[in-house]
């Protein structure tokens, strides 16, 4: 007699722990073929914004790190995730479809996604910054730093290397993340909020919400303590994503437009991901004796 | 004592001892100012198919010229006119040729940096002293810095030095009446070098320096349609951000226009960049060098009349020294000369119109109601026409009371004190701007501790109010986003080659 399965209910990730949705809603998640993989958690609004006090409580903390102790810990994500690569690749070949080597190639590209991120977190302030000549005896010098707490709306197709290249670019810049998953294929980020877990990222640096984007994010397009919005997860949905834009200009967040169509994750990303994300601070101070 | 004879003069305070400066006005006579401006538009003036208004002296109510109100119809012409000479000219000139023409009208603005000057203080009612060393000279800064990336532009955005980078198009930009020529610079000059074309509208209490502008270009020979500049209010402002064809929308503004620009342009593919409100924290500890700190007190918050986006409109002050800074401040007060912008001994010009005036005037009224502290003003006689309002402080504000909360554009400090270095942080980022702060200390370990800390796009320390093409001048949270200045500046107006 063939052993009956232990079906699980995924979690949500919020603060550094994995709560149900506080509205005790949860979905089916099915893979590319629609049979049944696992209920997730439904975020809700309440959700959302517990994520948000929890990211701003991690905010300080985050952005005070040394860039080599930020770089360390993005490298840790990649060994960690290294450590549980069968358990992406099989998330990725559910959720996503096509081959074994495809869902392989793509774990090996969010894994050096990591990996090329982590190199950048010491290094975005000499490209980016400057120190400026100024026409007077004045020390001058503009430093990236980064805007705070940042909602995150998560690709719905690439759900595990979109993911990545969307949350990377945040923390590597000391910024803080509430993310919301791609909906119909939010396993690879219940497992990468696992790998967060155990990889020295101080809870609430990154929060994961797994839901419908069209739900939750208007909830976070309009908190008063977000200040960044990526709207990437709406990709194609222009009056959504329109709407997104009109709520976020409350409080002036930053946002980052959905693209007309899904990008193409496996292109090397630039800076763009990390710049819109940085505030740039210019200090100044008289020379003389 | 001399009589002046001026009804624009207020008397010295303790420090001259009764003895009073002779009257030094600037000559008008160097600007010619025309009964009436149309519009400027693919390298002519023309008449506005709108209404018109008038511009007025805020030091004397007179009005100066009558202005052509832009309408949607004008706007679109010179939106239309922007893509004409981007597509055919601008876009298509090589970066060394394009910096030529910058260098060229850097050059003018130097040499009528006179006339500017004069016609600014007229219009806007800033001081002459104000105008003549800082707006004109470093508008005119503004225009060679940017002049010299125009062939440059591969090396602006790091990553793109191979494949290139390239202009956005038409930019709309709209700006306020405080700085009227500078902000026309910070906003023209990186424009202009990184390739594209503007249609510029200026402030409708000051749009004099702009129409003159607008003659400079023309002096220049810089290509028809390079700069067009409509004049008019916020419906002239609106048919501009709001016009489908252009493609960089530059704002500097209040907060409140800042923000129904970015829901304007919300669900489109314009690029944005705001440069919005402040209420900048000057915070001064108890080792600081307090001569200095007063002088950056006094600059921080009357410079031009307070009517400035990085004012520092707080002095947080540790309380040890509490009671020697206010004294001495008072006494620095009492030696500021309010009065005829075009004297060249006047520090504190006119309010800039009826209007800001009464803004000042409504949240001074609620402070006076709120504070416990004191209002107060030095001993000084206003003229009796235009728009004045004496330098103010008030003591006793906390952290819940309007004035301590709300811009107020306006040469009135709100003053609180604190005990330690964590509270200075914590009361000077209270508040949903993040446009500049000032901190005042010997302790050079606690100024780039307090530097960090502080969520401000400018920090001086040890000055205030310094301004430089090079350097990148922007805010976080509610003060905008982007920055103008430095190789920041032209981010905003370039993009990579994908």
């Amino acid at each position: 007699m063939a052993r009956v399965d232990v079906r699980k209910t995924y979690k949500l990730y919020i603060g550094g722990a994995f709560p149900r949705s506080e509205s005790g809603h949860s979905y089916e998640v099915t893979d590319s073929k629609g049979a049944f993989m696992a209920n997730a958690a439904l975020a809700s609004r309440k959700d959302a914004r517990d994520a948000v006090v929890a990211a701003r409580k991690a905010f300080g903390g985050w952005a005070a790190r040394t860039a080599y102790n930020r770089a360390q810990i993005l490298y840790r994500i990649a060994e960690v995730m290294e450590d549980r690569r069968p358990q992406f690749v099989d998330a990725v070949y559910r959720c996503e479809g096509g081959s074994t080597a495809r869902a392989n190639k793509v774990v090996d590209e969010a894994i050096d996604r990591l990996v090329w991120y982590a190199g950048w977190a010491d290094k975005i302030g000499q490209v980016t910054g400057s120190a400026n000549p100024v026409a007077g005896p004045f020390f001058n010098l503009s430093t990236p730093e980064p805007t705070g707490v940042v909602a995150v709306l998560a690709p719905q197709a690439s759900s595990l290397l979109g993911l990545v290249s969307v949350i990377a670019p945040a923390i590597t810049t000391g910024n803080v993340v509430v993310v919301v998953s791609s909906h119909q294929r939010p396993l690879p980020a219940v497992t990468f909020a696992e790998v967060l877990a155990t990889s020295d990222v101080p809870g609430g640096v990154v929060n994961v919400l797994t839901g419908d984007a069209a739900t939750v994010g208007p909830w976070l397009a309009a908190h008063m303590d977000v200040n960044a919005i990526d709207l990437t997860g709406v990709a194609g949905d222009a009056e959504l994503a329109r709407n997104l834009e009109i709520a976020a200009a409350d409080n002036l967040k930053r946002v980052r437009r959905a693209p007309a169509a899904e990008t193409d994750w496996s292109t090397e990303p630039g800076l763009e991901p990390m710049t819109w994300l940085l505030e740039t601070k210019t200090v100044w101070h008289p020379i003389g004796i | 004592m001399v009589s002046t004879g001026s009804t624009q003069r207020v008397s010295t305070g303790s420090i001259t001892g009764g003895f009073d400066y002779a009257p030094a006005p600037e000559s008008r006579a160097i600007v010619d100012i025309k009964p009436s401006y149309g519009l400027f538009v693919n390298g002519e003036f023309v008449d506005g198919a709108g209404a018109s208004f008038k511009t007025i002296n805020p030091a004397t109510e007179e009005v100066l010229a009558e202005i052509a109100e832009a309408n949607a119809a004008d706007v679109d012409a010179a939106v239309r006119a922007a893509r004409r000479a981007y597509a055919r000219v601008w876009s298509k000139m090589p970066g060394k040729e394009r910096a030529k023409y910058l260098f060229r009208i850097a050059r003018i603005l130097q040499e009528r940096a006179r006339e500017l000057a004069v016609l600014e203080s007229i219009d806007n009612g800033k001081p002459i002293k104000e105008a003549r060393d800082v707006d004109v000279p470093v508008a005119a800064a503004h225009f060679f810095y940017y002049a010299g990336w125009a062939d440059k532009l591969e090396y602006a955005l790091p990553g793109n030095a191979h494949s290139g980078v390239r202009s956005l198009g038409v930019a709309a930009q709209v700006i306020p009446w405080n700085f009227p020529l500078l902000m026309l610079a910070w906003k023209i000059a990186p424009a202009l070098a990184a390739g594209n074309t503007v249609v510029l509208k200026p402030a409708e209490t000051t749009p004099l320096t702009a129409l003159l502008f607008a003659e400079i270009c023309q002096q220049a020979d810089l290509p028809a349609g390079v700069v067009n500049i409509v004049t008019g209010a916020g419906d002239t402002g609106q048919a501009l951000v709001g016009h489908a064809d252009v493609d960089k929308v530059a704002f500097t503004g209040s907060t409140e226009v800042g923000k129904a620009i970015a829901r304007t342009v919300a669900g489109t593919d314009k690029r944005v960049t705001l440069e919005l409100g402040g209420k900048a924290a000057n915070i001064v500890f108890d080792d600081a060098p307090l001569d200095q700190a007063i002088e950056g007190i006094v600059s921080g918050i009357f410079f031009n009349q307070g009517h400035v986006c990085c004012a520092g409109s707080r002095l947080l002050v540790q309380e040890s020294v509490a009671d020697e800074v206010l004294e001495r401040l008072k006494s620095r007060m009492g030696t500021l000369r309010v009065g005829d912008p075009l004297d060249k001994n006047t520090d504190i010009g006119a309010i800039n119109s009826a209007e800001q005036l009464a803004r000042i005037r409504e949240l001074s009224a609620i402070g006076e109601q709120e504070v416990a502290g004191e209002r107060w003003s030095p001993p000084c006689e206003l003229p009796e026409r235009g728009f004045w309002f004496p330098p103010t402080i008030f003591t006793g504000v906390t952290q819940a009371h309007r004035i301590a909360r709300e811009e107020i554009f306006g040469p009135v400090l709100s003053v609180l004190t604190f005990r330690t270095p964590a509270e200075a942080v914590e009361k000077a980022n209270n508040t949903p701007y993040g446009l500049s702060a000032g901190v005042w200390t010997e302790k050079g370990s606690r100024i780039l501790w307090m530097a960090d800390q502080l969520r401000a796009g400018v920090v001086w320390a040890n000055t205030f109010n310094k301004f430089d093409p090079t350097s990148p001048f922007g805010g976080y949270k509610e003060s905008g986003y982007g920055r103008e200045g430095g190789r920041h500046g032209l981010e905003g107006y370039l993009k990579g080659t994908e």
